[in-house]
């Protein structure tokens, strides 16, 4: 275990509404250690964008702690907080800049806003906007970059500061999967190179497979898995870890009666025709109900869901079958999708 | 009618029609716009909230908007004639101009400001600002091509109160029209005087709207 640099402990949160108390979040635990990359899940509605702003009292938790570097958030002053939030970037769905000033003057911002001198100030911007890789569009107002490049000013905006964390709403939602790729190498990278903590919150399951190094689900207002995002992937444990690590095509009714295979691909296996050679050497059909791999450098990465032969001794055979060449297998019948 | 006298009459009108309206709204703005800033920051929804402020800088507001100008005019003669020493003439008009143009200075930056994204307001928040730097750095500056259209509007609707100001001897092109026009029958020098105001909106109302768009980079 690393060193934590946010914990929250027993934190609630409810707003008042015409209708009564409606409670978003409900006793949530969470310890996110120094220089991870930390992902929170969970469909729309479930509370995620609410437990960040928690995280920087954008939002104030009704009950409950929030420690930011052993600091509780809530007992701080209001000029106490806004130096800590100095030291949180925060970067968000519609990026959210200023409209009115160039690529630079928002970078620059922040920086203002803690009275850095001008000179200075723009000499910083320009660093962080070459970090970005966006040197050329200084001068642009937001209105003329695309999106990708308004996420990777508000990022530079977000690094103007040298914050510890970087909180991400939403960051890639707004995003095509091409810039989504390329703006998570970017957060990566920072992650990496400037050691910087990240908390991602998401939607997306693909997000948090391609740069967390843990993850938490949130369901109905609590936290309902948390771990390693290897562990939760393979072997999701709730329902709801099971709706997300399946996409879109989650596993059809067909499901429910027929026992299942579910084979992950997680690179330890070269990219081989596992499938076609498994039903070669039982000498028996298989069907494929759900398949998204990737070859990436040679190696699988993915998962696939086939449904087995009804006949007991074939089943055990294709699971000894793809076990054997060094992939996870595990049975999925029964699950509802 | 084309006299001397009668040109530099309107000449005369035009200069004290500006005079009233430019420093009229200018006026309207020092009160409107902490009022309309007071209204948005105040509100439910605003970045500190002070509900019993904001209804009742509310309830000012449309109670002040809701007395028809002429009437405001002659109530507050007393209070014109402490603050200018006057009642009629363009600088008394002024102080009836200002305090009615006020509230609608309010509302128009009211309306103007709450266009500002709240998503940019939180993010502001979220790097550290105070309220103070939210409005001055946020606020203020991102609303401000919609600030300007708002100002064409309040400038326009002022110049319009002056000339209604003319009918009680309030100066300007107002009390030219109303004296030629309505006591003697001069119907041309009277329409010269509304020509000259349709003139005096255009150019106004072209000059900030030209500005508002230079300043949008939206």
């Amino acid at each position: 275990m690393g060193e934590a640099i946010i914990e929250i402990r027993a934190l609630s949160k409810s707003f008042r509404t015409k209708d009564g108390e409606v409670t978003v979040l409900r006793d949530i635990n969470l310890t996110i250690e120094k220089d991870e990359i930390f992902g929170i899940i969970g469909m729309s509605g479930a509370g995620k964008s609410t437990l960040v702003r928690c995280i920087n009292m954008l939002e104030k938790p009704t009950h409950g702690t929030v420690l930011f570097d052993g600091r509780d958030m809530a007992k701080l002053s209001e000029r106490e907080l806004r130096e800590v939030r100095r030291s949180m970037g925060m970067i968000f769905q519609q990026f959210n800049l200023l409209m009115q000033r160039t690529a630079e003057g928002n970078v620059c911002f922040p920086l203002e806003l803690a009275g850095m001198d001008e000179a200075s100030a723009r000499k910083r911007a320009k660093d962080l906007l070459e970090l970005v890789g966006l040197a050329d569009k200084a001068k642009a107002y937001p209105a003329q970059l695309s999106g990708g490049q308004k996420q990777r000013v508000a990022i530079a905006r977000a690094l103007a500061t040298d914050p510890k964390v970087l909180l991400c709403d939403e960051a890639t939602s707004a995003l095509d999967p091409t810039t989504t790729t390329s703006i998570l190498a970017l957060l990566k990278d920072i992650n990496q190179r400037l050691g910087i903590t990240i908390v991602m919150i998401t939607h997306q399951m693909s997000v948090i497979e391609e740069i967390c190094n843990r993850v938490a689900i949130i369901d109905e207002s609590h936290i309902a898995e948390s771990g390693k995002v290897e562990d939760i992937f393979y072997k999701p444990k709730t329902e709801i870890a099971q709706k997300l690590v399946y996409p879109s095509g989650k596993p059809t009714q067909q499901f429910i009666s027929k026992r299942c295979m579910r084979i992950v691909f997680d690179g330890n296996s070269s990219f081989e025709p596992v499938i076609a050679n498994m039903v070669l050497e039982c000498k028996a059909p298989v069907n494929i109900m759900y398949a998204d791999t990737k070859n990436i450098d040679g190696k699988a990465f993915g998962q696939m869901v086939v449904q087995l032969p009804e006949d007991e001794v074939l089943a055990q055979k294709m699971f000894h079958y793809v076990r054997a060449r060094g992939l996870s297998a595990e049975e999925v019948n029964g699950y509802v999708g | 009618m084309w006299d001397e006298t009668t040109l530099n009459l309107l000449i005369q009108g035009v200069g004290e029609s500006l005079y009233m309206t430019l420093v009229s709204t200018f006026f309207a703005y020092i009160i409107g716009l902490p009022l309309g800033i007071l209204l948005v920051t105040s509100a439910k929804e605003g970045i500190r909230p002070r509900p019993w402020l904001f209804k009742t800088l509310d309830v000012i507001v449309n109670l002040t908007r809701s007395i028809p100008f002429l009437i405001l005019l002659v109530a507050i003669i007393p209070f014109t004639r402490l603050v200018t020493g006057t009642m009629i003439g363009p600088t008394a008009t002024i102080v009836p101009l200002t305090l009615s143009a006020a509230p609608f200075v309010a509302r128009l930056v009211e309306s103007s400001i709450k266009e500002v994204d709240v998503g940019v307001i939180e993010a502001a928040q979220s790097m550290g600002a105070s309220n103070m730097q939210i409005i001055w750095k946020v606020m203020l500056p991102e609303a401000k091509p919609s600030l300007i259209v708002g100002c064409a509007i309040a400038t326009t609707t002022i110049l319009g109160y002056s000339a209604m100001a003319g009918f009680t001897g309030g100066g300007g092109l107002g009390t030219i029209a109303t004296n030629f026009g309505f006591y003697r029958y001069q119907y041309d020098v009277m329409l010269v005087t509304v020509v000259l105001l349709v003139l005096i909106v255009q150019v106004l109302q072209g000059i900030l709207m030209k500005l508002a768009g230079l300043s949008n980079k939206k």
